[in-house]
C-alpha cells in the first residue's frame, strides 16, 4: 500500500485500482464488434449498396474481436475457473452476469449465424472443390446442408436479412450493455449517468466503422488491389455523423455537469485537470475527436483528389481508434482515480510484463487481427474472390467489381 | 480460586455456550441460533472515540486481515470552523497504531470508525454476477469466498469504500460482523476491544436490546443516506463534514 | 435451417444437462447464495475469547476492575485476543502488556481526542516513568495501600 503515491485523502482500500488496463480494453473490443457489424448491416438492411465492399470484411472482423473479448475479462478474474458461473447461477440483477448471456446470444445467434448464412454457398462450393483437411473443414461447416438450389439460397438471403434486423438491436445491447454495467454504479459519480450506454454505443459506432475503414484500406493495398472509393467515401461519410452524434453527447454530459456542479463535481474537475489532462483533453477530446471530425468534415465541402481523401481517411481512422480507447481509458482509469470521499486521488501502476500490465493488453490488442487474417483465409470476405460467378444465379444480386 | 466455584460458574448459561464453542473448528453454530430471529446492526458513538485503533488491532486479530487492508479502520477529521465542505482527514495505516498527538490548531476535532454497513438494500449484493456476495435472513452481508470470482464489481459498487480483494486468495473480502461469534452469543472483536464502548453492537429484532432504547433518544445517522443503501451501521453525533 | 435449430437445441439441452451436475446442491436455500456459506463462515475459528470466558476464571481481578475507571474496558482490550490460553489455560499463558506502549495508545494527549476523556502529555507527566508504577491497570485511579 505505501508503494502507491496518494494525494489527500482515499479510504484505505480504495488506494489500489480495482479494474486495469485489461478492462480498458474489453469495452475498446466489444465497441469494435458492435461498430463493424453497424456498417455491415448499412449495407443488408438500410440496402446502401455502396458498401457492399466492406460486409463480408466487417462480419469477420466483428467475429475477430468478439472472439479475443473475453480473454481480458478472463485474465483479469481472480477465479477463472469459476467464470462458468456466470452461467450456471447468473444474478439477475446483475447487469455484470445479464451480459454474459447477451454476448453469447450475439455471438451465437446473431454473428455466426449470420456470416454461416452468407457464406453457405461459398461454404458449399468450397467443400466440393478444395481437398486435403481444409476439405473437412469445410465439409463440418456446411453443417450437412449441403443443397444450392435457387430456393435454399432465396431463403438463406431472407433468414440473413432477418438475422440482420435481430442484429441491429442486439448490437446496441451488446456495447450498450457495457455502458451499463457502469453506468449503473450509483457509488462513483465518474460513471454513474443515464447517457453512459448511449455515449459507450455511439463511440462504439465510431471506432467500428473506422477500424473497418482501415482495414479495408490496408487489406486492398496488401492485396494489390484498386480501393472502390465510391465505398470508402461512403464509410467515410458515416464516420462523420456517427461521429457528429458522439461528439453531441460527451459535450452534453461535460457542459451539464459543469453547470450543476454538484457534490462529486470539484473533485472531478481537478481530477481531469491534472491526472487526467493528457489523455481526456489533449488525445481523447483534441487528438482524437476533433481532429478527425474536422478532416473528415472538410472532405465534405471541399474537394479532394483521390490520393489526399485517402491520407485523410487513413488519418482520420488511426486518430479515431486512439481517441476512443482514450476514452474507455479516462472512463474506467479515471473513474478510479478519486476517492470517493472526493477528498483525494490516487495512481495507476500499470506493470509491464504482468498479467494484467500493457505487454499483455498489447497482445490482446494485436490477437483479433491474427485471428481476423486465418478467418479471412477460410472465408475470402473478397468481392473479387467470391466463387459464384456473376450472373451464374439469377435474381440474386450480382458482386460489383472493384 | 478453588475448582468447584469455577466448574459451578461454567454451568451458567452464556458461560456455558462460550466455553462450549471456544473450541475451533466447531462445525455447527450454536444449537440456539435462529437466524429468523434476529437482524444485526451496530452502532458507533462519534464522542466516545479516542483513535486508539483498538478496533482495527482487534478485527485484524480476529479474521486474519491482510497488511494494507481494512475490514474496518478509523479516519481523523479536522474541521476548520465553518468549513464543513473542506474537512482534513487522515487514516495512517487505517488508524490500526492510533493516531500521532496533534496540537490544538482551532476548528474541530473528531474520529470516526468505519467498516461494512451492511447494507438492508446493499448495492454490492446487487450486483455480484453469481451470487457469491449476499444478506443473510439476519441481516448481515457476507462473501462466499468459495463462489467468488474476483470480478471486484462489489468493491466498485460500494460508496463506503469497506471491501477489497484478498492478495492472495484473490477473492473479495469485508467485515462479516464476526459472524462467527455474533452467532454464539459473543460481540464482535472490534466492539470488544473498543476501552470506551464507541461501537456497540445492535439486533433490531431483540426488543431488550439497550441499543434499541439508543436510537430512540438521540439523534442518529447513516452514511450517504442519498444513496439508499439501508444502511445498518448507525451514528450518534456524525458532523455533516462526514464523508 | 432446421439443422440449424437442432444444433442450437441440442446445445442448451447439454447446458442445462451440465448445469444440474455443477451447481452446489444448497445453492438457493436462502436465497441467490450458496446456503452452506453460511455455516462454512459461523464455523470459523474464534481469536478472541471474549470477556465473560475471562471472569469464569478471573473473578478476582474483575471485582477489582468493576470498581475503577477500567470498569468497561474487555481484558482483551489491553491484553490481546485470548481464545488459546482460553481454551488451555495451562499450557498457553499471555504475554503481559508493556505498559510504556500500551496505555499511551490511549491516553496520550491529544487535541483530536475528545475533552471527556482522561488524557496527559506522559512527559510532562510523569517525566519518562512507566504508567503502571503508580496506576494500577485494573484501577488506575486506585493508590491506596
Amino acid at each position: 500500500m505505501g508503494q502507491i503515491p496518494i494525494q489527500g485523502f482515499m479510504y484505505p482500500n480504495e488506494v489500489e485500482l480495482q479494474w486495469s488496463v485489461l478492462i480498458v480494453l474489453y469495452p475498446f473490443l466489444t465497441g469494435l464488434v458492435a461498430g463493424a457489424f453497424i456498417l455491415a448491416s448499412l449495407e443488408r438492411v438500410f440496402k446502401v449498396e455502396a458498401v457492399k465492399p466492406t460486409y463480408r470484411l466487417a462480419l469477420l472482423t466483428a467475429l475477430a474481436f468478439l472472439l479475443v473479448a473475453p480473454l481480458p475479462l478472463q485474465l483479469h478474474l481472480g477465479h477463472p475457473e469459476r467464470s462458468i458461473e456466470m452461467y450456471l447461477t447468473p444474478h439477475r440483477s446483475s447487469a455484470m452476469a445479464m451480459f454474459g448471456f447477451v454476448y453469447l446470444w450475439y455471438l451465437m445467434v446473431v454473428l455466426v449465424v449470420e456470416i454461416w448464412l452468407d457464406y453457405r454457398r461459398d461454404i458449399v462450393r468450397m467443400a466440393q472443390e478444395t481437398a486435403g483437411w481444409k476439405r473437412w473443414i469445410y465439409r463440418a461447416l456446411t453443417l450437412g446442408s449441403t443443397s444450392i438450389s435457387e430456393r435454399s439460397l432465396r431463403i438463406d438471403e431472407r433468414a440473413g436479412r432477418i438475422i440482420t434486423v435481430i442484429g441491429i438491436p442486439s448490437a446496441f445491447l451488446l456495447h450498450g450493455y457495457v455502458g451499463f454495467i457502469f453506468g449503473s454504479v450509483k457509488a462513483n459519480p465518474w460513471w454513474s449517468s443515464p447517457l453512459m450506454p448511449v455515449v459507450f454505443l455511439f463511440s462504439a459506432m465510431v471506432s467500428g466503422i473506422a477500424a473497418v475503414m482501415l482495414l479495408y484500406m490496408a487489406t486492398a493495398r496488401m492485396r494489390s488491389k484498386r480501393i472502390d472509393m465510391r465505398c470508402l467515401d461512403t464509410v467515410a461519410r458515416y464516420l462523420l455523423y456517427a461521429f457528429l452524434i458522439d461528439f453531441s453527447l460527451e459535450m452534453l454530459d461535460l457542459i451539464q455537469r459543469i453547470y450543476e456542479a454538484d457534490e462529486s463535481f470539484r473533485s472531478l474537475n481537478f481530477m481531469v485537470h491534472t491526472r487526467l489532462w493528457t489523455s481526456q483533453v489533449l488525445i481523447q477530446i483534441l487528438l482524437g475527436t476533433v481532429t478527425p471530425i474536422a478532416i473528415l468534415f472538410l472532405v465534405q465541402v471541399a474537394k479532394f483528389g483521390e490520393v489526399w481523401r485517402k491520407r485523410i481517411y487513413a488519418a482520420a481512422g488511426a486518430l479515431t481508434l486512439i481517441g476512443i480507447f482514450a476514452m474507455r481509458w479516462n472512463v474506467v482509469i479515471g473513474g478510479q482515480l478519486f476517492s470517493k470521499s472526493f477528498l483525494g486521488y490516487t495512481t495507476y501502476k500499470m506493470g509491464f510484463a504482468t498479467r494484467e500490465g500493457s505487454l499483455t493488453a498489447i497482445f490482446l490488442l494485436l490477437l483479433p487481427f491474427a485471428i481476423l487474417w486465418a478467418l479471412a483465409k477460410l472465408l475470402p470476405p473478397w468481392l473479387d474472390a467470391q466463387l459464384i460467378e456473376k450472373g451464374s444465379v439469377p435474381g440474386l444480386p450480382t458482386a460489383q467489381t472493384p | 480460586m478453588n475448582v468447584t466455584r469455577r466448574h459451578f460458574l461454567l454451568l451458567t448459561g452464556a458461560a456455558a455456550v462460550a466455553w462450549d464453542h471456544l473450541r475451533a473448528g466447531a462445525p455447527e453454530a450454536s444449537p440456539n441460533y435462529n437466524m429468523a430471529g434476529h437482524w444485526w446492526a451496530m452502532l458507533i458513538d462519534i464522542p466516545r472515540c479516542i483513535g486508539c485503533g483498538n478496533c482495527v488491532r482487534a478485527c485484524a486479530q480476529e479474521n486474519d486481515v491482510p497488511e494494507g487492508y481494512f475490514r474496518t479502520w478509523v479516519e481523523h477529521y479536522h474541521v476548520d470552523d465553518f468549513h464543513i465542505e473542506s474537512p482534513t482527514v487522515e487514516s495512517p495505516d487505517g488508524g490500526k497504531h492510533g493516531f500521532p498527538a496533534v496540537a490544538d490548531k482551532g476548528g474541530k476535532d473528531f474520529f470516526v470508525p468505519k467498516m461494512c454497513n451492511h447494507c438492508a438494500d446493499s448495492p454490492c449484493t446487487q450486483v455480484c454476477p453469481v451470487g457469491a456476495t449476499f444478506i443473510t435472513p439476519d441481516g448481515v452481508v457476507l462473501v462466499d469466498e468459495k463462489y467468488c470470482l474476483g470480478c471486484r464489481y462489489c468493491v466498485q459498487a460500494c460508496p463506503y469504500g469497506c471491501r477489497f480483494i484478498h492478495p492472495t486468495r484473490h477473492t473479495a473480502q469485508k467485515c462479516t460482523l464476526c459472524y462467527h461469534r455474533i452467532n454464539k452469543g459473543l460481540t464482535t472483536a472490534c466492539c470488544e476491544a473498543c476501552p470506551t464502548g464507541a461501537r456497540q453492537l445492535a439486533d433490531l429484532k431483540n426488543p431488550r436490546d439497550p441499543i434499541h432504547e439508543f436510537l430512540k433518544t438521540h439523534s442518529v445517522q447513516i452514511l450517504k443516506p442519498h444513496m439508499a443503501t439501508g444502511a445498518k451501521l448507525f451514528y450518534n453525533g456524525l458532523d455533516g463534514s462526514v464523508r | 435451417m432446421l439443422r440449424l435449430a437442432g444444433v442450437f437445441l441440442a446445445a442448451v439441452l447439454i447446458f442445462f444437462g451440465i448445469r444440474a451436475f455443477l451447481v452446489p446442491k444448497s445453492f438457493g436455500e436462502y436465497g441467490h447464495y450458496r446456503g452452506d456459506a453460511i455455516a462454512e463462515i459461523a464455523a470459523l475459528p474464534l481469536v478472541h475469547a471474549g470477556h465473560q470466558s475471562c471472569e469464569t476464571c478471573h473473578t478476582e481481578i474483575l471485582e477489582t476492575k468493576s470498581k475503577g475507571k477500567h470498569e468497561g474496558v474487555a481484558c482483551e482490550a489491553c491484553h490481546g485476543p485470548q481464545a488459546k490460553h482460553a481454551d488451555d489455560p495451562g499450557s498457553i499463558l499471555p504475554i503481559k502488556p508493556d505498559a510504556g506502549v500500551l496505555c499511551a495508545q490511549c491516553h496520550e494527549a491529544s487535541a483530536a481526542k475528545p475533552k471527556w476523556f482522561p488524557q496527559v502529555a506522559a512527559a510532562e507527566h510523569s517525566g519518562g516513568v512507566v504508567c503502571s508504577t503508580c496506576h494500577n491497570p485494573h484501577h488506575p485511579l486506585d493508590f491506596g495501600g
